[in-house]
């Protein structure tokens, strides 16, 4: 008999995951949003902030915005800071949520219900409220302070679930089989647990990465760029917020950006969950 | 390969409780949960308080320049705040205003919060409750005509339309439907609340249409998928499988056995949503300009008015956990496993 | 195909039974054969088992019967004959019904009693109201006969039938009780025809000798005539009248029981027998190599012929019938006239020698194990020789399986002593010092949980040599193809991932993990009880060689007491935490002393 070797593990989840159509359009459509927000502000017919026309004029593909700003040139800049905060919160919230969520199912006993009575205090936050409550004492908001928010409120909710996840493999025989040939601790977590989890992980991350995206473009509706003068799609919206009737471009253009982004990676994440479902 | 069956523990006999005695384990129970409500929210108003108060310096945020110029204006917001006291005895004496009905004056216009926020308590509550009237129905009619057609077309249809709504942030959502049936394609709706006399936007329901139709776009997509779901897992669980095998008609099977079992993960849902809720209204408020607490809540933070801030976080957070002890509360009443587990 | 015989029809008679011919079922969109080729009597008052190991398609023929086939699968040929109630004389294909009337004959005539008991009732709805629902939908009589109806049935299975017991929810009730009320529920209707599907798995040994004389009395006293299905050949020897068994969707030999245990015919049968242990003498078990082909990946010809002992070329060539070689005795293989006589006694070996000499490697005294503030192991005191096996018996919640974990380290919270060689053990092992981890290995139960499906196996069994310093890298990677070899995994599977493994193939990696370590000691709990019964005769044949060559104690824990006279030295007799009997295997088997263990012994199935 010869011997056989299956494919590695990595490349047979992501076919898996090719095969559900959710997931290919929407990591598709992701794909191009992201490549549309980091190669289009070489493309733009105007500057960020070149006056293109008076304000709210027709001239252009969108019209000018509140400034007379090319609505379209402002729209290819206004991805890449939205695109690159939504990324590291997404990331620092999946990361340190993982580790409270999996250490604390894995310790169990006291240590879990404190560090879940500890979780839920935050968890009493809607997100939006933690970001908004700790920008009320700064003056002006920068970059990292909306990265590490946006991560800090999505970390008790990831928390909760990546335990939920972790329990039920906690338990199982193999683990324990693990500590009787006497593992540390952190080679049982990374070696057995872990890799166990990346299909629910992999969708919740996608999950996390579409309120992301949401909550930093609510931000910027709300005022809160750390740049007022730079384009952003959140901040978009509100500048352009008065001329809703008679030039609907200014805001209208940036709103079905987001919405076409969020809908992309929200359908791929759940295209995620359904390839992690289907496994084992 | 079917498995073959391994030996569960045979599960013990459980005497059914007696009177009184269930009553005092009911009573403990709820004592401990509500003790942990409790306990929550003094963490969150330490959260609350620390990250307005020690995290920067409102003061100068209000001032900008004029921090150093304008000392008389400093010195009566330092005043207000009691910054020459220490952070502990700041948060005490917050924390005991709060408690006692006095929690603390505006920044902005040297007014007591209290008086300025009640109203605007009553008109959010009024767009909660209204649009979770409204999602409730819809979100289950769907759910069950989903599971209908289970698998098939009009299922995944629905359930790709829902899926996509479900991610849009909710002021993406309230933005389009305003450019849709108010500004640009129909105009229908009013964009902004009007207010009205009485200063309650519900005598001019016009403009809560759109307000409420925003939140119930938002909220529904995600409760009908989970109401889906679990419809789907216990119509293809064991005991359904046996009512049909007993001869049991379709119908019978779905409404009797199916839904019983659906309802509770379905209330924890809604719960959620409906916390969630809480904080959905902020954006939502903001882009209708509803005079609600979300609005002014961000008008507040705008201001740096850290009191205002301070009074409007604990009333959000303290409906947040309120409903999810009320969930919690439903849905253990409706489980009879965990009913007897507790009087035991 | 069977020549249909003319009485067919007369089988059927006013008074019930039923007939199946031809059954086919297949898998939905393919044209691949689940179960194909049935034919089965089934005659007023008598009880027929319905005999597989897992993947048969036993449990398809039993829910055929009703007209129900699971999702994925369509029954696509075939006929299900049933006495028509409103034409006396005739009959009726239930098959060919419309879903109304499957509706009104399912449950009426043709009752179904499920596998799992827990899941067969709605968690929410309390059981009283649960038992009348049935007759409640038909408008069959008023409220009060309804309830007196429930009351009597559930006298009739010996459970409680007052007030109190009729408001309970199922989660209030123990596995036993739950199994009796599925089968109150089935028999209140009254119907002719009975389908069980295994619905004593995961009982007692005493509950399930309960569940079976009830079943077995209410099918006498009504003429219900019954389809048992199972997977326990033991089972069957004492209920049923007629014995079928199935392997890969095809009967491969029925006929009455004395007949199928006494002068079995067909090479699979005679090796499912091969491989049951028994009460009354030790024996050497054996398995079939090999495994049980799923639909679609069936071999030419006969379907046994790749794992026969008895095979030859003109078994690929083409399926045999199932043909009559006595009365009432069908056989599906064409050697039968061959292959000689089948002697029950064949594998016999002698028991273990009560006076062999002892050196004791493992002595536990004193031992109490906690769970929180609760005792459930009460003062265990027993000991292990080099190169012996001891069985620790009892029955769900005797305490055996906590025993063994505390010995293994898995569990902590106890007290009294375990000695190792003359050392005491740690209470658990992360305590204790890395030689006695490794000398001590633990194989759990259930081999689908106890390892890591991401991990290919060459990754699982090197991991305690890398752990415990044995070797490493390409040393190690040969040491585990020969420890493969050892468990008879072909070397192929190197790479494989263990979530592409069977069962059995997955306890024989963990046999080959434990023995990666090289230990002294392995405690087995219950290896075998989650595996069809001729996968288990391997891993016991398997085990009795490791024992054998390297000198391996074992601590064997099951409730199958069988097992244990085939397996064991010694054995600990286990009821509710303490020690009832203890003895060499023979002398506490031939002659017991205490009441619950004769108890144990009168309860379990025996086909010797």
């Amino acid at each position: 008999m010869s011997a056989t070797t299956s494919p590695p593990r990595s490349s047979s989840f992501f076919r898996k995951a090719l095969r559900q159509k959710r997931f290919t359009f929407g990591f598709s459509v992701t794909v191009l949003v992201v490549a549309f927000a980091v190669f289009a502000p070489h493309l733009s017919p105007y500057g960020e902030n070149e006056t293109a026309g008076p304000p709210f004029a027709k001239d252009g593909v969108f019209g000018t915005d509140y400034l007379g700003q090319d609505v379209l040139s402002r729209l290819m800049h206004g991805g890449q800071s939205i695109l690159v905060i939504s990324l590291l919160a997404t990331l620092l919230g999946m990361v340190v949520g993982v580790l409270i969520g999996v250490v604390a199912a894995y310790s169990g006993g006291w240590w879990d219900e404190v560090i879940m009575r500890l979780n839920d205090v935050l968890l009493a936050f809607p997100q939006i409220l933690l970001a908004l409550v700790v920008l009320t004492a700064l003056e002006k908001p920068s970059n990292l302070v909306v990265i590490v928010l946006v991560g800090a409120s999505h970390a008790p909710r990831v928390a909760r679930v990546s335990r939920g996840v972790a329990l039920g493999i906690v338990s199982r025989d193999f683990v324990v089989a693990a500590e009787a040939l006497g593992e540390r601790r952190s080679r049982v977590i990374v070696a057995e647990v872990l890799p166990n989890m990346t299909g629910p992980l992999l969708a919740e991350a996608g999950l996390r990465l579409t309120y992301s995206i949401g909550l930093v473009a609510a931000l910027g509706f709300l005022g809160f760029a750390t740049d007022p003068g730079a384009a952003n799609w959140g901040l978009m919206m509100k500048e352009n917020q008065l001329a809703l009737s008679t030039q609907p471009w200014g805001v209208v253009a940036p709103v079905l950006m987001i919405a076409i982004f969020t809908i992309a990676t929200n359908l791929m994440a759940d295209g995620l969950a359904q390839a992690s479902q289907k496994g084992d | 390969m079917t498995q073959v069956a391994t030996l569960p523990d045979p599960l013990e006999e459980v005497a059914p409780p007696r009177g009184r005695s269930g009553g005092a384990a009911w009573g403990l129970w709820l004592l401990r949960r509500l003790g942990l409500a409790v306990f929550t929210l003094w963490l969150v108003s330490i959260l609350v308080f620390l990250a307005t108060a020690a995290l920067g310096d409102p003061v100068r945020a209000i001032l900008g320049r004029d921090y150093d110029s304008n000392v008389a204006k400093r010195e009566q917001l330092q005043g207000l705040l009691n910054s020459d006291h220490s952070v502990l005895w700041r948060y005490f004496h917050w924390l005991g205003g709060l408690l006692t009905g006095d929690p603390g004056t505006s920044l902005a216009n040297g007014q007591p919060v209290w008086g300025q926020v009640s109203s605007n308590v009553l008109n959010t509550l009024a767009l909660v409750l209204l649009s979770a009237l409204v999602m409730i129905p819809v979100a289950f009619g769907i759910a069950m005509i989903s599971s209908h057609f289970r698998r098939r077309r009009p299922d995944t249809v629905i359930q790709t339309i829902l899926l996509a709504l479900a991610g849009v942030p909710e002021f993406v959502t309230g933005i389009l439907l305003v450019a849709l049936f108010s500004t640009s394609v129909f105009h229908i709706f009013p964009a902004v609340t009007i207010s009205s006399a009485t200063g309650h936007p519900w005598d001019a329901p016009k403009g809560m249409v759109l307000p409420v139709a925003t939140l119930v776009v938002a909220v529904s997509p995600y409760v009908s998928r989970i109401v889906r779901a679990t419809l789907l897992e216990v119509l293809d669980s064991d005991y359904v499988e046996l009512a049909r095998l007993k001869g049991i008609p379709e119908p019978v099977v779905m409404r009797k056995h199916a839904l019983l079992n659906a309802i509770v993960p379905g209330i924890q849902v809604i719960a959620l949503q409906l916390a969630w809720l809480a904080g959905g209204v902020v954006l939502v408020e903001t882009l209708f300009s509803y005079p609600g607490v979300g609005f002014q809540l961000v008008d507040a933070v705008r201001s740096h008015d850290v009191p205002m801030v301070q009074l409007l976080s604990m009333i959000i957070a303290g409906v947040y956990v309120v409903v999810n002890l009320v969930a919690d509360l439903l849905s253990i009443l409706l489980t009879p496993r965990a009913r007897t587990a507790i009087s035991s | 195909m069977t020549t249909t015989t003319p009485d067919t029809d007369h089988q059927v008679t006013p008074t019930g039974g039923l007939v199946v011919e031809d059954l086919g079922v297949t898998l939905t969109g393919r044209p691949v054969d689940v179960v194909d080729d049935i034919d089965l009597v089934l005659r007023p008052g008598e009880v027929v088992g319905l005999v597989g190991e897992s993947g048969s398609g036993k449990t398809t023929v039993g829910t055929s019967l009703l007209g129900y086939s699971r999702a994925g699968a369509v029954i696509s040929a075939g006929k299900v004959l049933i006495e028509d109630r409103a034409h006396p004389g005739a009959v009726r294909d239930v098959l060919k019904l419309s879903w109304k009337e499957v509706r009104q004959l399912r449950g009426e005539e043709i009752a179904y009693v499920p596998q799992d008991p827990a899941s067969a009732l709605n968690p929410s709805i309390r059981i009283g109201k649960q038992i009348v629902e049935l007759l409640q939908l038909r408008g069959i009589g008023t409220a009060e006969s309804r309830l007196q109806g429930a009351r009597d049935g559930l006298a009739e299975v010996g459970l409680p039938n007052d007030d109190e017991f009729l408001k309970r929810y199922a989660h209030q009730l123990s596995g036993g009780q739950v199994q009796r009320v599925a089968l109150a529920m089935a028999f209140l209707p009254k119907p002719k025809v009975l389908v069980l599907d295994e619905p004593t798995t995961g009982l007692d040994v005493t509950t399930q000798k309960m569940v079976l004389d009830t079943m077995a009395e209410l099918c006498r006293s009504h003429g219900v005539s019954a389809l048992y299905v199972t997977h326990d050949l033991a089972v069957v020897a004492n209920i049923a009248d007629r014995v079928a068994v199935m392997y890969a969707g095809q009967i491969a030999e029925l006929g009455p029981r004395e007949t199928i245990f006494a002068h079995p015919a067909h090479p699979y049968t005679r090796a499912l027998l091969d491989s049951i242990p028994h009460l009354s003498q030790a024996r050497a078990l054996k398995g079939i190599p090999g495994r049980t082909p799923a639909p679609g990946a069936r071999p030419e010809g006969c379907r046994f012929n790749d794992r026969c002992a008895y095979a030859v070329d003109k078994c690929r060539e083409g399926v045999p019938e199932l043909r009559t070689i006595a009365p009432d005795h069908d056989v599906r293989c064409i050697r039968v006239e061959e292959i000689g006589e089948w002697d029950i006694h064949r594998g016999t070996v002698p028991d273990s020698d009560p006076s062999k000499a002892r050196d004791v490697i493992l002595s536990v005294e004193g031992l109490n194990v906690f769970y929180g503030r609760k005792r459930v192991v009460h003062d265990v005191s027993f000991d292990l020789a080099k190169g012996e096996v001891v069985a620790l018996v009892g029955e769900s919640g005797s305490g055996k399986t906590t025993i063994s974990r505390s010995v293994g380290g898995l569990h902590k919270e106890w007290t009294g002593a375990i000695t190792f060689e003359g050392r005491e053990l740690a209470k658990s092992a992360r305590r204790r010092s890395a030689e006695d981890r490794r000398r001590i290995q633990y194989i759990f139960q259930n081999p689908y949980l106890s390892l890591n499906p991401r991990l290919t196996i060459e990754q699982i069994i090197k991991r305690p040599m890398e752990l415990f310093g044995i070797a490493k890298g390409r040393q190690a990677t040969d040491r585990v193809l020969e420890l493969m070899d050892q468990v008879a995994l072909g070397s192929g599977m190197l790479h494989y991932q263990a979530s592409r493994l069977s069962g059995g193939e997955r306890q024989r990696v963990a046999i080959a993990r434990a023995l990666a370590a090289e230990p002294d000691v392995m405690i087995c709990d219950e290896i075998t009880s989650a595996l069809d019964v001729s996968v288990q005769g391997s891993i016991v044949a398997l085990l009795e060689g490791l024992r054998k060559e390297r000198g391996i104690s074992m601590l064997f824990v099951t409730h199958n007491l069988a097992l244990v006279r085939s397996i064991a030295a010694r054995v600990e007799i286990l009821q509710a935490g303490r020690v009832v009997e203890a003895g060499s295997v023979v002398t506490v088997m031939e002659t017991p002393q205490e009441d619950y263990t004769k108890k144990l012994l009168s309860n379990s199935p025996r086909i010797d």
